[in-house]
């Protein structure tokens, strides 16, 4: 292909495939027509015609949590563009490698107003890691090698690639460069030694001891060096909502998620640790509760890849910035060095403390009072039946809390959600892009009844390409955790939070008619008897997508919870229930 | 008067702090040089950036370097270390970003630019043309009841003459945003930041 002449067009599909995309996600548009007519033949490439935008790069995101790969997803200008903003925003924030390629006006018409004309680079330039405008067929490769190294080391983000039609119809020679010319960037720092020596000889100090981890380590692919570490200190860890399955839930030393709903243990642990050896988190409002009480006494070490990380939020005393692998290798080896001179390690006293912290207050559920099913149960069964090789990917809200707390996570990747932007509507296109990706596991997408009715059009994408997942509709017939807070904080007044999906409801809509009309298969569970026959036809359906309709019980909560505003010191294991510190301290 | 102003002097004796001309260089005033890939859209990023993230910037400043493919950007922000280190880390993130440079103010020659018209008739135009030549500023342009001045110097000098001036009725003045450049023979700007 080098040194062939062809249109920009052209050029930015064979771009595509040197830079490794497999599959892109996408709808056309007029101004990026052009690019569609040469994809249409573009064998090596899978276009897969979604029937929003947002769902286009959602499934890109849910392809790239999946496989480790940069997601690819395309739009036109305006409206298509703007509709990938939700996603491109959610992607970056959870650091996802992606790639969005937009069609713009021709350059000619730029900002004139013209029709389906924005400016979809000024607009996503504070949600993206970086963003190009190319209005010359000759960039179109450097541009496109560019996005796709940025979007993929130091830490993943997401790049846009917004291209004029005049670009996609010009004409061009093809060269795809040979090195990339980004001067101003520098993705890969090496972990300093001393850093190193210093974070190991604070673990040797110290008493109370807690390994941190993030999303960091499954984005660095870092779990096994990562799990030698720990396993090597003796230390206890905690895996953040972005680190689910990073180490496998049961680990002897894993106390489970930190957080506002995080385990007593693990929020216990951090506030009470005298060092917390953080990889690859952020120190998110949501995991610290209040900052300035959070963790009072502990020292910080705070590895991650991104050094603006580092006492962004939380102030670290040894900062390290490195690939979470590279970071973990070197701190085992330097512990096992020192080890190998002195051992001055005894956390006997504070493991006794946190085994009777997870013995006293293990996560669970209270039986629901209306008689209705409890959603902790559906999803544990889910959980349970499916098994930890599956893929479970969550919306946001009570669904996504539960699905963090009542599956068991074994693998990496197995957890798939959307944790720093909160974006109701993720789940079924993420498992759609998921299950593209790794069409040999089952892909479950557990939902609630209100995201799933925001992007649930991509059934229709789902049955028509053949991405068999499987949809969980946790129905509780409401916005489940807004209703929460209302029952919390605002007196029980449950303004607009009533969906009417489930029980002695009107059921609008029905689920399971709806998945029947999209071709689909539709079950219904609405008894606690019925659970598992119904997760068990559900895993035998495999040729289509089959969407379950559990509907439960709208007065369930999630617990344990530190309400917004206080101290992690304030958890409730219940609603007005905190655990007897003194007793059990 | 000495003509290296720099931030830890005080311009003149007369002056008290004026903040006529927006803002007053305080203690946690700091300087950043920051060299940046000379394309489209790079100055939107770097303030784009400080809104975002909420930092106030008290003046920015933006010109090309003797490499066409470098621009500079000159920021003073009023923060603290802590916050500043912030701000260094997040603006090395962005890709056209090729280098920053924090500069001391004790080692660094900073200067603004401030057009200034100011009311003067014949009754007055004596004491204003004596203000004007004491802080070496110049009138480039006249008219029979205005005089406009232009001057260059540190924010410190500028506030000072604006106080001097304030009493004959300042009607318009225009200000640009600091630039700064360190002493000595070294310099940050450099050819191999390109490759």
């Amino acid at each position: 292909m080098n040194g062939q002449q062809m249109t920009g067009a052209q050029a930015l599909v064979e771009s595509l495939k040197h830079a490794g995309a497999e599959v892109v996600f996408g709808l056309p548009g007029g101004c990026i027509l052009p690019t569609y007519d040469p994809l249409m033949d573009a064998e090596d490439i899978r276009h897969i015609l979604v029937r929003h935008e947002q769902g286009a790069g959602h499934a890109a995101s849910g392809y790239a949590h999946a496989t480790g790969k940069v997601g690819v997803c395309l739009a036109t200008s305006g409206p298509g563009a703007t509709n990938l903003i939700t996603a491109i925003a959610d992607a970056q924030m959870d650091s996802i490698p992606l790639v969005a390629i937009t069609g713009q006006v021709g350059s000619q018409f730029i900002g004139t107003d013209a029709f389906q004309e924005a400016d979809i680079v000024g607009m996503t330039m504070p949600v993206t890691k970086h963003n190009f405008l190319v209005s010359d067929a000759d960039e179109i490769p450097k541009v496109i090698k560019q996005a796709f190294h940025i979007a993929s080391t130091g830490r993943p983000g997401a790049v846009l690639v917004d291209v004029t039609k005049d670009a996609q119809q010009g004409m061009m020679q093809f060269v795809w460069p040979e090195g990339l010319d980004l001067p101003g960037y520098r993705p890969d720092p090496r972990p300093h030694s001393k850093q190193i020596r210093e974070a190991i000889s604070l673990l040797l100090e110290a008493k109370r001891p807690v390994f941190l981890l993030g999303g960091g380590v499954l984005r660095g692919r870092a779990s096994q060096e990562v799990g030698e570490l720990i396993d090597l200190s003796g230390a206890p860890f905690v895996t953040t909502l972005m680190a689910r399955g990073a180490l496998p839930d049961s680990h002897p030393s894993h106390l489970g998620m930190p957080g506002m709903h995080g385990t007593v243990s693990a929020v216990s642990a951090l506030q009470r640790s005298d060092l917390i050896v953080n990889i690859g988190a952020r120190f998110d409002d949501r995991v610290t509760g209040v900052l300035e009480s959070f963790a009072p006494s502990a020292k910080v070490v705070h590895a991650d890849i991104d050094p603006a990380e580092i006492s962004k939020n939380r102030d670290a005393d040894v900062p390290i910035v490195g690939q979470a692998a590279d970071v973990a290798r070197a701190l085992t080896a330097e512990l096992r060095e020192r080890l190998s001179v002195e051992d001055p390690r005894d956390y006997q006293a504070w493991w006794s403390t946190l085994t009777m912290l997870r013995e006293n207050y293990p996560l669970g559920w209270t039986e629901t009072e209306d008689g209705f099913t409890a959603p902790q149960k559906v999803i544990s069964r889910i959980g349970a039946i499916s098994g930890p090789e599956s893929i479970f990917v969550a919306g946001v809200g009570q669904h996504q809390m539960w699905s963090s707390q009542f599956i068991q996570y074994e693998e990496p990747c197995s957890w798939i959600n959307s944790g720093g932007l909160g974006t109701m509507g993720y789940s079924v296109p993420a498992a759609m892009g998921a299950k593209v990706g790794r069409p040999d596991k089952v892909v479950w997408s557990i939902d609630g009844d209100g995201c799933f009715q925001m992007t649930n059009q991509e059934l229709a994408t789902c049955v028509i390409n053949d991405i068999p997942i499987k949809v969980a509709i946790i129905n509780n017939s409401s916005l489940g955790m807004v209703r929460q807070w209302q029952n919390l904080f605002y007196d029980k007044r449950y303004s607009n939070t009533d969906l009417n999906t489930g029980h002695g409801t009107r059921r609008v809509p029905d689920f399971v008619k709806l998945a029947d009309a999209y071709g689909a298969v539709g079950l219904r569970c609405e008894r606690d008897e019925d659970i598992d026959a119904t997760i068990a036809q559900a895993m035998e359906i495999n040729d289509r997508p089959v969407i379950v309709d559990f509907t439960v019980s709208a007065d369930a909560m999630v617990w344990p919870m530190v309400p917004s505003g206080v101290s992690n010191d304030e958890i409730q294991i219940a609603q007005g229930m905190s655990p007897e510190w003194e007793r059990d301290i | 008067m000495s003509t290296n102003f720099t931030n830890q002097t005080t311009a003149s004796p007369a002056a008290p702090a004026s903040t006529t001309a927006g803002y007053v260089m305080t203690p946690d005033s700091q300087t950043l040089s920051v060299l940046v890939e000379n394309k489209p859209g790079v100055l939107t990023r770097v303030s784009a950036l400080f809104s975002r993230r909420g930092y106030n910037i008290s003046s920015l400043a933006v010109g090309p370097t003797e490499h066409p493919e470098i621009s500079r950007i000159t920021v003073v922000v009023d923060v603290d270390q802590r916050r500043l280190e912030q701000i260094t880390k997040q603006l090395n993130k962005l890709v056209n970003v090729l280098k920053i440079v924090q500069l001391d103010a004790r080692q660094t020659v900073q200067r603004e630019l401030i057009l200034i018209k100011v009311t003067a008739d014949n009754a007055t135009r004596t004491s204003v043309l004596e203000i004007v030549q004491m802080f070496r500023a110049k009138v480039v342009d006249a008219a029979a009841d205005s005089v406009t001045i232009e001057a260059t110097g540190t924010q410190d000098k500028l506030s000072a003459l604006l106080g001097m001036l304030e009493s004959f009725g300042v009607r318009e003045i225009v200000k640009s945003g600091a630039v700064a450049i360190g002493r000595g023979g070294r310099a940050i700007t450099d050819r191999s930041l390109l490759s």
